[in-house]
């Protein structure tokens, strides 16, 4: 245990360097933070995330975030354990029609400024689950969405590239 | 017990095949049949595979434990009523209320009828049956069962959790911190799987069975893909099957170390899940490298896969198992060592044997409380027919025990890895038929069997002579595990709920479908 402690510590980090933030992303972001928000939340981001109906593919690459090699927290951004704490709410799934009450009254209980990411595929645009008679479609059709990273599911890069964009918007002066 | 009536004796005596069902038959039976199935199921050792329902009739599936027989047994329902099975097979329950829910079909005397998917937000009743209704009247909150006694107090959690969580809604009853009793409402996730594979082309269908539980998507790929050509009486190319095998341990070594490193974070200990999640992350890029997709979605689909190896890929699987080899083992010596840890995981989350066995709980659940039980063994499946490895079998039934049984699990898919990759197929790779190749005119029904991290898939799939999906159902293998959950977490604490729930890791998305 020791000896594998000491490797951990004198091996040096694992973590990768992080993607740039995404030109895309950046550009679906500006001017929808105002000014007050900057001030709030300078250089950090709390995330709760909601399955709003994934197939927990989505969830699979979310967690891989906080693994060592992405490791969210050097930016600033962690994972909140209720939307009270939270400035975003990451939201995957076509809307399972069972979970639009839920996905409301979480958005509700999240104080302002807050801002919506929708991620994945399904929460993008239905995807396949578009149409049926269980799920409402795109997450937008709930609630108004700030940031959309598609994917099926996206890679913790992709996801990474999009919240650094979120980061850099809402801290830029 | 054994040495009852067998399966298939019963079966012929009571019901009469059907035509085009592969590879395991089917009977239909009449309601005097279904009766007499039922007398016959009260004492004896036949599993419940599935149970399913349609428009008109109601479905399942059984296997003989001691002989390995599979059979399906169906009774036409023209007034929508069959008589229940949960009283002889609890793991019936919730499956006969989902049919209700979907198909509007009644199980007579069933222990309970409360619905299930249907929490009133669809906008229609019975959506799969014949004459969809519309949601009214409002049937008001859904009753927990009652719990009634002197300092009982209730705790509500769900379906939003804390943390990066599927949703699903537990009630707690404790008596300070010991739980009483913890009763699960699942359903949240319900995304219509089944109404959408209807009448879609199997391709189509294919992709919407990887996205019934995305942690599982190479085994439930991997299920339809087999039903579908059971169905059709397909061959697969030889190098297609073997790479499936490859695909599907890639995901089983993924999510067991995924998930041991994540029991070890709920019991306070994060560096192991610092560790492995690296280790899990080193797996997620090698199969990317060799499949084109981190969790290898859509890459098993009906007729063969849809990417070969590359060139390079033989080599990087055998460097990932080589350092997987060396960096495994030492977490696993910490794991055993740390008196924290197994303070935590020994004796918690206890199921008994008995349990599994009347719930037919497959997988690490199962193995880890004696139910020696693997369809990759049992009916088994090509290539595993032609492969050594051991199913890791453990009896005490606890958190622990189930951790173990997933470390044995990845050692031997290790060397599964090397064992395919040394002797991959060359030739004939499946790629020349991306999609199923279809005689006019030729349907079918087929069911197949598929060992899964988690357990044992059942899918069960019926074609027209266009390769159109009239009916398919996928039954995961948390069906049969999260009502065990309910037990396992009775008589412990509280805060040991997130260890019993990390150590079972049922799916949402897959039986909610
Ligand atoms: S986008 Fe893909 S991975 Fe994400 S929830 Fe939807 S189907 Fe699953």
């Amino acid at each position: 245990m020791l000896k594998h402690i000491l490797t951990s510590l004198t091996g040096g980090p694992v973590t990768e360097a992080a993607p740039a933030p995404a030109d895309q992303a950046l550009a679906e972001l500006a001017g929808k933070l105002d000014k007050a928000a900057k001030a709030r939340l300078g250089r950090s981001l709390s995330i709760r995330e909601v399955d709003a109906g994934s197939c927990n593919g989505c969830e699979l690459e979310i967690h891989a975030l906080n693994n060592p090699i992405y490791d969210l927290e050097r930016f600033g951004i962690r994972f909140v354990a209720s939307p009270r704490h939270a400035d975003v709410l990451l939201v995957t799934g076509p809307v399972a029609r069972n979970m639009r009450e839920a996905l409301v009254r979480t958005w509700d209980a999240t104080p302002g400024p807050k801002w919506l990411v929708a991620c994945g595929d399904c929460a993008v645009s239905g995807g396949l689950f578009a149409g049926g008679y269980a799920c409402v479609g795109p997450v937008e059709e709930v609630l108004p969405v700030d940031l959309r990273i598609p994917g099926c599911p996206p890679r913790p890069t992709d996801l990474l590239a999009g919240l650094l964009a979120l980061l850099e918007t809402s801290a830029a002066r | 017990m054994y040495g009852e009536e067998p399966l298939f004796g019963l079966l012929n005596r009571i019901g009469t095949p059907v035509e085009g069902h592969r590879p395991w038959p089917r009977y239909r039976l009449g309601r005097d049949g279904w009766l007499r199935l039922i007398e016959g199921l009260a004492g004896n050792g036949w599993s419940l595979l599935g149970l399913w329902g349609e428009p008109k009739a109601v479905h399942a599936a059984f296997r003989e434990d001691f002989s390995g027989d599979v059979a399906v047994v169906s009774l036409d329902c023209p007034q929508g009523r069959f008589p229940s099975l949960s009283a002889v097979r609890p793991a019936a329950n919730r499956l006969e209320r989902a049919a209700h829910d979907l198909y509007g079909l009644v199980a007579e005397r069933t222990t309970d009828p409360r619905p299930w998917l249907d929490h009133d937000a669809w906008g229609v009743r019975r959506p799969l049956s014949e004459q969809p209704a519309a949601p009214v009247p409002n049937p008001g909150p859904y009753t927990f069962l009652p719990v009634e006694g002197e300092g009982l107090h209730q705790i509500p959690v769900g379906p939003v959790h804390a943390g990066i969580i599927e949703p699903g809604h537990f009630r707690f009853t404790a008596n300070g911190e010991t739980v009483v009793r913890l009763e699960e409402r699942l359903g949240y996730v319900h995304r219509g799987v089944e109404g959408l594979m209807q009448g879609r082309p199997v391709a189509e269908a294919a992709r919407l069975a990887a996205r019934i539980s995305g942690d599982a998507t190479v085994a439930h790929s991997l299920a339809f893909a087999r039903a579908v050509e059971a169905a059709l009486g397909i061959e697969v190319p030889a190098r297609a099957v073997w790479l499936r095998a490859l695909m599907a341990e890639l995901e089983r070594i993924a999510n067991h170390l995924g998930d041991i490193g994540a029991i070890c974070n709920d019991a306070a200990f994060a560096f192991m899940l610092a560790q492995t999640s690296q280790l899990r992350e080193r797996v997620l890029r090698t199969a990317d490298a060799c499949f084109g997709h981190r969790l290898m979605m859509d890459r098993v689909i009906p007729g063969g896969v849809a990417t070969d190896l590359p060139e390079r890929g033989a080599g990087l699987l055998l460097e990932l198992v080589a350092e997987l080899r060396k960096r495994f083992p030492p977490l696993v010596a910490i794991y055993d060592g740390k008196a924290s840890l197994q303070d935590r995981t020994v004796t918690t989350g206890f199921v008994s044997a008995e349990l599994v066995t009347r719930f037919g709980a497959g997988g690490h659940v199962g193995r880890a409380s004696g139910r020696d039980q693997d369809a990759r063994r049992s009916p088994g499946y090509a290539p595993y027919d032609e492969l050594t490895f051991e199913v890791p079998v453990l009896t005490e039934g606890d958190v622990n025990a189930r951790v173990w049984v997933r470390i044995r699990e990845v050692e031997q898919s290790l060397s599964l890895i090397e064992q395919i990759v040394a002797r991959l197929p060359a030739i004939s790779r499946g790629l020349d038929h991306p999609s199923v190749p279809l005689e006019a005119g030729r349907g079918g029904e087929g069911m197949a069997l598929v060992e899964s991290f988690r357990g044992e898939i059942l899918t069960w799939v019926r074609l027209d002579g266009e390769g159109v999906v009239t009916r398919c159902h996928p039954r995961d293998p948390s069906w049969f595990q999260w009502p065990l959950l309910e037990a396992a977490i009775g008589g412990n604490i509280v805060a040991d709920f997130p260890l019993c729930n990390k150590s079972f890791n049922c799916s949402y998305a897959g039986h909610d479908l």
